[in-house]
């Protein structure tokens, strides 16, 4: 019993894994838009402030 | 006390004026008036803009804004002001409006001006300016937005609105399903092509150690182990995405034609059965390696064309449509906004100034000049008044119309036209992919072949080496080279063309167009047809969205110059047409001065007009000169407007250089056509002028029955019956929906020089192909003959064969990448006409 009979299934089942990543990327739609993620990375975070706070709480927090 | 009261007063009465908002004067919304009586917003875009101006100690603008108020007016942001309630209507909702689980929606819609990276930030901030919006993504390859919302917080309509007021008026997505259904194969395609991908870098490293282990003496029980797993894996490969290779071969079997997946088919069965026997056997080759990178090759070629040829029929797809989806119908003395495909007859539609008509309908009240040049081809607007017929599909300028409509959908005149050709595409032949042609033949050889090895090598050697012998010829006369250059450089050529503005829905129509020239060469026939595309010389803006939105940039001055130019056209009736154009700069809140600019002095100020006409005559010069003894001219096509476009002169002398016979079909009446024919270089006999949709389709299919290649050019809804029985069909910049659903190659940019771009990059890809085809049947030939007399062993096919692929790939991409010469005018007389206005439309 070689120890080639054990390395090579450990490699199919390895090569197995990256196939299976790639199929569920696919299937996520991750390859439908090759385009605006590429530009959507450049973007800044949303920021997080309530756009709906009034404007008053703003201006106390900057003064603080 | 009194002070108190007086601030109380002041502060009631002070509360109405402050609904305007501190930023844009635009009426505050109730719920966000601030109670305290401070400065109130209607937006938090104007919030905000205000504190940053306060806090960098500008808001003396606003001093210098209300001192300057009432002298000039800010102009809006470029909204169309539509409700759109028209997508909260069933009709829309029904196929567009997606349910997501936890109760919130998917709508798509298509946007009108987005341009470049920062419309992807503006747009998906859209949740921020709309209460309800949970998520919004656009699509900056097409210009899709999808948009996921809450219902019970905001209708389609609301989203609609949104979008319009932040600069992208959104219109209904078309062809939704096919795009599901194409983007659903596109993935199931990915899916097989890295599945092949991954059985054939397996194998191969297995193969690696077969190929070593024969040289140094692996033990039997090695063999056999690699043999097998080899065996497991290939048939994976051949049994899910090879799957693909025997379907088309049985299909091709079946209609008795031939095609590239048969003799693939024969080497995937010849190689899979002889090696699964040799595997069984213990002892000979197997040919898996081979197989399964042939396999995942031939799927990669593939893969690519059909992406390019997606994205060039999804960017046609999403086309803006001409017609309208809704319009105002008077109901009593309420007008509503109805779905367009919701009329009917004896509606009474309200047609605004600059509109189009929904339905064909009788006037019955106003008057106005219609423009059917999209629908008939004349140039010339027609007066309407009370009683008149108009058209679904023409375009109304002057006064609002009052319009019953007659017949709707199906039934109108546009309706009709789209059976006439929808049935026109129907009767046009397939045309015979190059390939599949040569693959018929190659079939038929190889069978003969490999039945003479088998019997020769039998009657000297015994089964086995005949059998040997005959397999490896199979696989490597199997025409992986040809299968993987052919989609390779049509892809590439697909994507070069859409680089230039030319968007091929189906690459075969490349095919047959460069089958065309080249039989131009050959007998010095000529082939085809271009067009005197006319449009109004500077006034239409270069890629602007709408013909309508750049018709409304247009100053009256330049409608009227326009207008006036048209008319000289027709000399006797130029009277009568001033009295016209004043009307219509009327119509358009021109002032008296602007009268006087008549045609005459349109002319004499060496405007645009004039400049163009120089360019146009210099180039018939050249025409006359470079024409010499051009016998059986062809077909041609083209919508004519008014005024050649400055480019049309020297493209069509291109054209002709390249082989072209040229004629002007053209529904405009023969006075303008016979003008603009000689401008233009056309001889008297190959402009028609006062030709209807059924004429053009007649004299297409009178030239084609006479076996020439016709390529058709055209823009209008008339156009598009012998657009679909061309064997080439060519919509061009602005034309109607139709005539785009019935071309097989669209010039998203406006003129005829991008025709030429076309013919200079289908000759280069025929060529590029024929060269390939020429490279990969020798090495077949060589490589076959190699194998009939025994000196191809495994081994040797599996080097042999990527390096035939890899030689036609570099011939592909390397032919194709280099500059295309193309016959440039000698001259470039193309004035600038207008550059300013042309410029694009910046995002908003």
């Amino acid at each position: 019993m070689s120890v080639i009979f054990v390395v090579v299934p450990v490699a199919f089942v390895l090569a197995g894994l990256f196939l299976w990543g790639f199929l569920w990327s696919v299937k996520k739609g991750q390859y439908d838009d090759l385009d605006s993620p590429a530009v959507r990375a450049v973007f800044d975070d949303e920021d997080r402030v309530d756009v709906r706070a009034p404007q008053s709480e703003v201006d106390e927090a900057r003064r603080d | 006390m009194t002070q108190l009261r007086e601030r109380g007063a002041a502060a009631t009465a002070a509360a109405p004026r402050s609904t305007a908002c501190a930023h844009c004067g635009l009426p505050v919304p109730a719920d966000l008036v601030d109670p305290a009586g401070g400065e109130s917003f209607c937006c938090n875009g104007c919030r905000t803009v205000y504190a940053t101006l306060r806090d960098l100690g500008l808001d003396g603008y606003y001093g210098v804004r209300d001192a300057l108020r009432g002298r000039s007016e800010v102009e809006p942001a470029r909204t169309s002001g539509n409700d759109y309630a028209v997508f909260d209507r069933e009709s829309f909702t029904a196929s567009n409006v997606a349910p997501l689980p936890g109760g919130l929606a998917q709508v798509e819609f298509l946007l009108e001006g987005v341009h470049c990276p920062a419309c992807v930030w503006l747009v998906e901030r859209l949740p921020r300016a709309q209460d309800g919006v949970v998520e919004a993504r656009l699509r900056l390859s097409d210009a899709v937005a999808r948009v996921i919302y809450d219902p019970t917080r905001a209708k389609p309509s609301d989203v609609a609105r949104s979008l319009d007021r932040i600069g992208y008026p959104p219109h209904p997505v078309s062809g939704t399903e096919r795009r599901e259904v194409d983007r659903r194969a596109d993935r199931a395609r990915l899916v097989r092509l890295g599945v092949a991908g991954a059985c054939a870098g397996n194998v191969m490293l297995l193969a690696f150690a077969l190929y070593a282990g024969r040289e140094n003496g692996m033990e039997h029980a090695y063999q056999q182990f690699f043999r097998w797993t080899s065996l497991v894996i290939a048939a994976i490969s051949f049994l899910w995405p090879g799957r693909e290779f025997f379907r088309g071969a049985l299909a091709a079997l079946r209609t008795r034609t031939g095609n590239l997946d048969v003799p693939i088919s024969l080497a995937l069965l010849a190689g899979g059965v002889a090696g699964t026997i040799n595997t069984v056997r213990g002892s000979g080759e197997i040919y898996f390696d081979s197989l399964s990178v042939l396999v995942f090759l031939l799927l990669v070629g593939r893969y690519v064309q059909q992406r390019q040829q997606r994205y060039a029929r999804d960017a046609v797809d999403l086309t803006r449509s001409l017609v309208p989806i809704s319009c105002r119908v008077r109901r009593g003395d309420a007008s509503v906004e109805v779905a367009v495909s919701e009329l009917e007859p004896g509606d009474l539609v309200e047609v605004a100034s600059g509109g189009l008509v929904p339905a064909d309908g009788e006037v019955v009240e106003g008057e106005a000049l219609v423009d059917q040049a999209l629908l008939t081809g004349e140039s010339e607007p027609v007066r309407v008044t009370v009683g008149d017929t108009v058209h679904a599909g023409t375009r109304s300028d002057g006064a609002p119309l009052l319009v019953r409509a007659t017949a709707v959908g199906p039934n109108s005149r546009v309706g009709r036209l789209m059976e006439i050709v929808e049935r026109g595409l129907a009767e046009k032949p397939p045309i015979l992919r190059l390939t599949d042609r040569i693959a018929g033949w190659f079939v038929l050889v190889l069978s003969i072949l490999a039945t003479g090895t088998f019997a020769v090598w039998w009657s000297a050697a015994g089964l086995g080496p005949a059998v040997e012998h005959t397999v490896a010829l199979l696989i490597v006369a199997c025409p992986c080279a040809l299968g993987l250059a052919t989609p390779l450089t049509l892809a590439v050529a697909v994507g070069r063309a859409a680089r230039r503005g030319l968007l091929v829905k189906d690459a075969a129509a490349r095919a047959a167009r460069a089958r065309c020239r080249g039989r131009a060469r050959q007998d010095g026939h000529t082939d085809e047809r271009a067009t005197g595309t006319a449009e109004w010389v500077g006034t239409r803006a270069r890629s602007s969205s709408s013909p309508r939105s750049s018709r409304d940039r247009t100053t009256p001055r330049k409608a009227l110059c326009a207008v006036s130019t048209r008319r000289r056209a027709t000399s006797p009736r130029s009277r009568r047409s001033t009295t016209e154009a004043s009307r219509v700069a009327s119509a358009r809140g021109a002032s008296p001065s602007v009268h006087r600019a008549t045609s005459r002095s349109a002319d004499r100020r060496g405007g645009p007009v004039s400049k163009a006409e120089r360019g146009a005559r210099g180039g018939g010069q050249h025409r006359r000169r470079g024409r010499g003894g051009r016998a059986a001219p062809v077909v041609a096509v083209a919508a004519l407007l008014d005024r050649p476009r400055a480019d049309a002169a020297s493209s069509i002398e291109g054209l002709r250089r390249a082989g072209f016979a040229t004629e002007i079909l053209s529904g405009d009446a023969a006075g303008p056509v016979r003008r603009v024919a000689s401008l233009l270089g056309f001889a008297e006999d190959d402009a028609r002028g006062g030709v209807d949709p059924e004429g053009k389709l007649q004299r297409v299919r009178t030239l084609r029955a006479r076996g020439e290649s016709i390529v058709m050019v055209g823009d209008g809804v008339n156009d598009a019956a012998a657009l679909a029985a061309a064997d080439v069909g060519i919509a061009v910049h602005g034309g109607a929906e139709t005539s785009l659903a019935a071309a097989d190659v669209f010039a998203s940019k406006p003129g005829l020089e991008p025709l030429l771009d076309l013919v200079a990059l289908a000759r280069r890809t025929l060529l590029t192909i024929r060269l390939n085809l020429g490279l990969s049947l020798g090495y077949n030939l060589v490589v076959g003959l190699l194998a009939m007399t025994g000196h191809v062993d495994a081994l040797v096919a599996a080097i042999v064969m990527p390096i035939s692929s890899a030689t036609v790939l570099t011939v592909a991409l390397g032919s194709l990448s280099r500059p295309l010469r193309r016959e440039r005018p000698r001259t470039r007389v193309v004035a600038r006409v207008g550059a300013a206005e042309e410029m694009s439309v910046p995002c908003p």
